[in-house]
């Protein structure tokens, strides 16, 4: 159990080299050998989606993965959105439309409307209601999550 | 440049888009993990606890004169129970912590925790309030007699008379599921030990710093000066973070003893097991009517389950007391009689939950509303028209003084804006399609911002109320207002902010809330019970308008005029009607590095402090919900969710909306979705999120927000408070509703949540074959 294992991927675009138990999840991987804790855990078994990163462009779970299955990957996670100091579309929106409140969930609405909106830029409301049921948030009764993405998705499609 | 009542993004959001926000797992880096070994089984006696040797652990034996949580009221009808920091001869309720073991990883700890043997004679406990409450029923404290914790009672001298001349008496049983509060962020603790000072910093996820330092300075027999406690960014409360919790004292108590940081982060199944419960409750209502629909009297019997323990500060009687206090809520009720007991079970103690026993007594109160329509052929509206109080102030018959408010005007708007009338043609037109449509009403009146009297009168022993503020401005006119209040995600010091920019001058941005940090506050209680804007704002404004006056002295004599002529506006100070001025920063600078000019504030400074006090405040709401049942599959669809609010002063409209937004979801989540379940050995059920449902984007409608806003003069802001409304009158408008859609079958919901399969089986029971 306890016989590490080297990994190597890409975090937001920098290779990271780290030794990990076997055990060791994507997340765990991200938020204590990678330091980026933006990566929130809110349940560890895989339905909030608090964890929610993209792995080569596919949002995850990470809680759900190993990192020892992201080998060769690329992952991105909320640190990498925004461009130096121009927020990302979507952190601009979500701070324009009051999408959060706690912030917690925040880092993986963010990242699966990422991937949902670099799939399907057009995407229709009730695809993209549907879409962002992947996650929980306790805090915003979602109603200014949706308008949010919706405001970007707009914004990206300029 | 007014800032109050705009939607101005919050302050909080960059750092939290950007994934920098700092949330007590985050701090754990290099810290020690602790893991809580707990009680597997719901009642029985520890036999032992045993590892091997090479296992250290912290059991009960190891804590020696640590003392136990005992909250206490100062009532006869309420019996004091003490928690122990870890169960060392019983255990009490599956989850209850037992011992700890600490490793240097999170995965070392479940290691070792693994290796950990409890032994226990398990007993058959008792889960429910009827077994609670059945005769010879086994003790869950031996100190409470027929397990019962509180039992308070209020009877008027008319109340028999009233019943015995009603013209029409509806009565009914309403029961509402144990909710968990579930925020997003679970529990957590990072304990670090300072071996120069020999203090410990306790970053916690929690609502009451100040309220955790001295409960675990309490508890550990220390002074509370060795104790900091510092809440960083907090991933939702809603309640559940507002009480001491075993797991704290022991994180300090270990950090202190090893003099190294330790940390406990709370996985999810001990959140859904171990963390706060609420609103289980069974109450039977009974309504008294005259001929033309007026309430005569309410006679109420309320059952709260309130699991094995009391919570610090709030207590356990703190759902049945609001019951018992507030079920009249915006109606006029003339007699009144009302019993409310807490009973102790082997479940997961219960703490606040937003909104405390409102949810459960205005849904219980606003079915009593429709029921009695129904008796009367009078229409929802009328009914409530009849009843709503419009002379304000109101004096309830609890003695509760509710300050102006819009309960009936909210109710008319509300109407208005779904058009009442035209939904009832077509609800028939729906009906002779075989499609079943309902529309509920929910009015309600929330008491928000209560200070000091409104615990008092429920003899807390612990007297929440009052909040300090400290203003201090720096040499480079940049100004710190350091709350005792602590904000966890409302968008509070963006609020605060835009309420002392107003006050003084400045801009918002101008200004810095300090909050959660016992070191860097005063002693405040923390955010709960909707009463951070409310009475944290009012001690800012109050501290504002002292400093503005120091400013004032100081750029008054600065452009040689009377304080009394001086404006400050857009961070600049002028003599009325003039172009002479001054820049804020300026004022400041001088203020500090010539101080000898300025005697007037040589004993301030330029700093202020508040403090705020008031007795409380009614904001009120109408909410109406339409829904669509399928009743072959029992599914609720909610086609639309209006909301008529009167929160006073709005400083911030999007926030409020936002409070709003996610009040009603979890008011949904109350009547449609969310129940703990535990099974007769008191097993939890629902110890998962695929289990414990709470609802998503798909089951959540958009809300429609109108606002109305009364002024009030019990609060200095204008403002009342806005936290917990929607999470109150959404399940009264959804029951209603669905008992609407529901009416040509003859069924009426009592109960909440109200599942898919019940509807059915409701249905079924009422003899209709989908």
């Amino acid at each position: 159990m306890s016989d590490k294992q080297d990994v190597t991927f890409t975090v937001n675009g920098d290779e990271r080299k780290i030794r990990v138990e076997p055990r060791r999840s994507l997340a765990d991987a991200l938020r204590e050998d990678c330091g980026l804790t933006g990566t929130h855990l809110g349940c560890e078994h895989g339905i909030c989606g608090a964890c929610t990163v993209l792995v080569d462009d596919q949002p995850v779970r990470s809680c759900l993965m190993f990192a020892v299955q992201a080998e060769g990957a690329r992952v991105r996670t909320v640190e990498g959105l925004a461009a130096g100091d121009k927020l990302h579309p979507l952190q601009q929106a979500f701070w324009q439309h009051h999408g959060l409140q706690c912030g917690f969930c925040t880092p993986g609405f963010l990242m699966l409307a990422v991937s949902i909106l670099e799939r399907d830029p057009n995407i229709a409301e009730p695809e993209l209601r549907e879409a962002l049921s992947s996650n929980l948030c306790r805090c915003t009764g979602y109603q200014n999550i949706l308008k949010s993405v919706l405001a970007a998705a707009a914004e990206m499609r300029k | 440049m007014r800032w109050v009542g705009r939607p101005l993004p919050r302050y909080e959001d960059p750092v939290l888009l950007r994934g920098r926000g700092r949330y007590t797992a985050d701090l754990a880096k290099g810290a020690r993990i602790l893991r809580f070994l707990r009680s597997p089984v719901a009642r029985g006696r520890i036999l032992a606890v045993n590892a091997p040797p090479e296992v250290p652990m912290i059991t009960a034996a190891v804590l020696g004169d640590v003392q136990p949580i005992c909250p206490r009221l100062d009532r006869p009808d309420y019996v004091p129970v003490a928690q122990p920091i870890l169960a060392q001869e019983r255990v009490t309720y599956v989850g209850e912590p037992i011992a700890a073991v600490i490793g240097d990883t999170a995965a070392e700890a479940e290691d070792l925790a693994e290796q950990v043997a409890i032994e226990i004679a398990a007993e058959t406990p008792v889960v429910t309030l009827d077994q609670a409450l059945a005769p010879g029923a086994s003790l869950v404290h031996d100190l409470a007699a027929q397990n019962t914790l509180i039992d308070a009672r209020f009877e008027t001298a008319g109340i028999a008379a009233s019943f015995a001349t009603a013209h029409h008496v509806v009565e009914f049983t309403f029961t509402s599921g144990r909710q968990s509060a579930v925020p997003l962020e679970t529990r957590g603790a990072v304990a670090a030990f300072d071996p120069a000072t020999g203090r410990v910093t306790l970053s916690a996820s929690t609502q009451m710093p100040h309220l955790l330092r001295t409960g675990i300075a309490d508890a550990l027999g220390i002074a509370e000066s060795e104790l900091r406690v510092v809440a960083p960014e907090v991933g939702g409360g809603f309640g559940q973070k507002m009480a001491l919790i075993p797991e704290y004292v022991i994180v300090v108590w270990a950090a202190r003893r090893l003099a190294c940081t330790v940390a406990w982060i709370e996985d999810r199944l001990e959140n859904l097991s171990a963390s706060f419960h609420a609103r289980d409750q069974r109450l039977q209502l009974r309504g008294a009517f005259d001929a033309e629909g007026r309430l005569l009297a309410i006679d109420a019997d309320v059952l709260c389950n309130v699991g094995a323990y009391s919570n610090f500060p709030a207590t356990c009687g703190v759902e049945p007391l609001m019951a018992l206090a507030d079920m009249p809520g915006p109606y006029r009720v003339p007699e009144y009689r009302a019993r409310a007991r807490g009973i102790a079970s082997n479940t997961c103690p219960m703490a606040p939950y937003r909104g405390v026993s409102r949810p459960v007594i205005t849904a219980a109160m606003e079915r009593l509303m429709d029921c009695a329509a129904a008796r009367l052929g009078l229409d929802a509206l009328e009914i409530r028209r009849r009843n709503l109080t419009s002379d304000f102030p109101h004096t309830s018959v609890t003695g509760v003084v509710h300050d102006p408010g819009s309960y009936r005007e909210a109710m008319e708007a509300a109407a208005r804006v779904v058009d009442f009338l035209q939904f009832r043609a077509r609800q028939q037109a729906a009906r002779a399609d075989g499609r079943w449509l309902g529309l509920g009403i929910s009015v309600f009146a929330e008491r928000t911002g209560p200070g000091t009297p409104a615990f008092a009168a429920r003899r807390m022993v612990m007297t929440p109320g009052f909040e300090r503020v400290e203003l201090a401005m720096d040499p480079s006119g940049f100004l710190e207002a350091r709350i005792g209040s602590s904000p966890h995600g409302q968008g509070l010091k963006t609020t605060l902010a835009q309420l002392i920019a107003d006050e003084i001058g400045i801009a918002p941005k101008q200004i810095r809330v300090v909050a959660g940090d016992t070191d860097r506050t005063p002693y405040g209680w923390g955010t709960f019970a909707s009463r951070s804007l409310v009475i944290a704002g009012g001690a800012c404004k109050l501290a504002a308008t002292t400093l503005r006056e120091r400013l004032q002295s100081v750029a008054g004599q600065i452009l040689e005029a009377a304080a009394s002529d001086i404006e400050i506006g857009n961070g600049r100070a002028f003599v009325r009607g003039t172009d002479l001025a001054v820049e804020v920063r300026q004022v400041a600078r001088a203020a500090y590095h010539q101080s000898h000019r300025f005697p007037a504030i040589a004993e301030t400074g330029l700093a202020a402090v508040a403090t705020y006090d008031p007795y409380g405040t009614f904001s009120n709401a109408c909410h109406i919900a339409i829904v669509a049942v399928d009743i072959a599959t029992g599914q609720v669809t909610i086609e639309r969710f209006v909301v008529v609010e009167d929160a006073g002063q709005l400083i911030n409209p999007m926030i409020v909306e936002g409070q709003i937004h996610g009040g009603v979801a979890q008011g949904i989540a109350n009547a449609l979705y969310e129940k703990v379940v535990y099974d007769d050995a008191g097993n939890l059920l629902t110890g998962s999120l695929a289990d414990y449902l709470v609802p998503t984007m798909s089951e959540i409608p958009s809300v429609e927000i109108h606002h109305l806003a009364t002024l009030t003069e019990a609060s200095v802001t204008g403002a009342k408070g806005v936290g917990e409304g929607g999470t109150i009158g959404a399940p009264a408008a959804v029951l209603n509703a669905v008992s609407d859609a529901l009416a040509p079958f003859g069924v009426g919901i009592f109960e909440m949540p109200i599942t898919p399969q019940r509807i059915l089986q409701l249905l079924r029971e009422a003899g209709c074959k989908a």
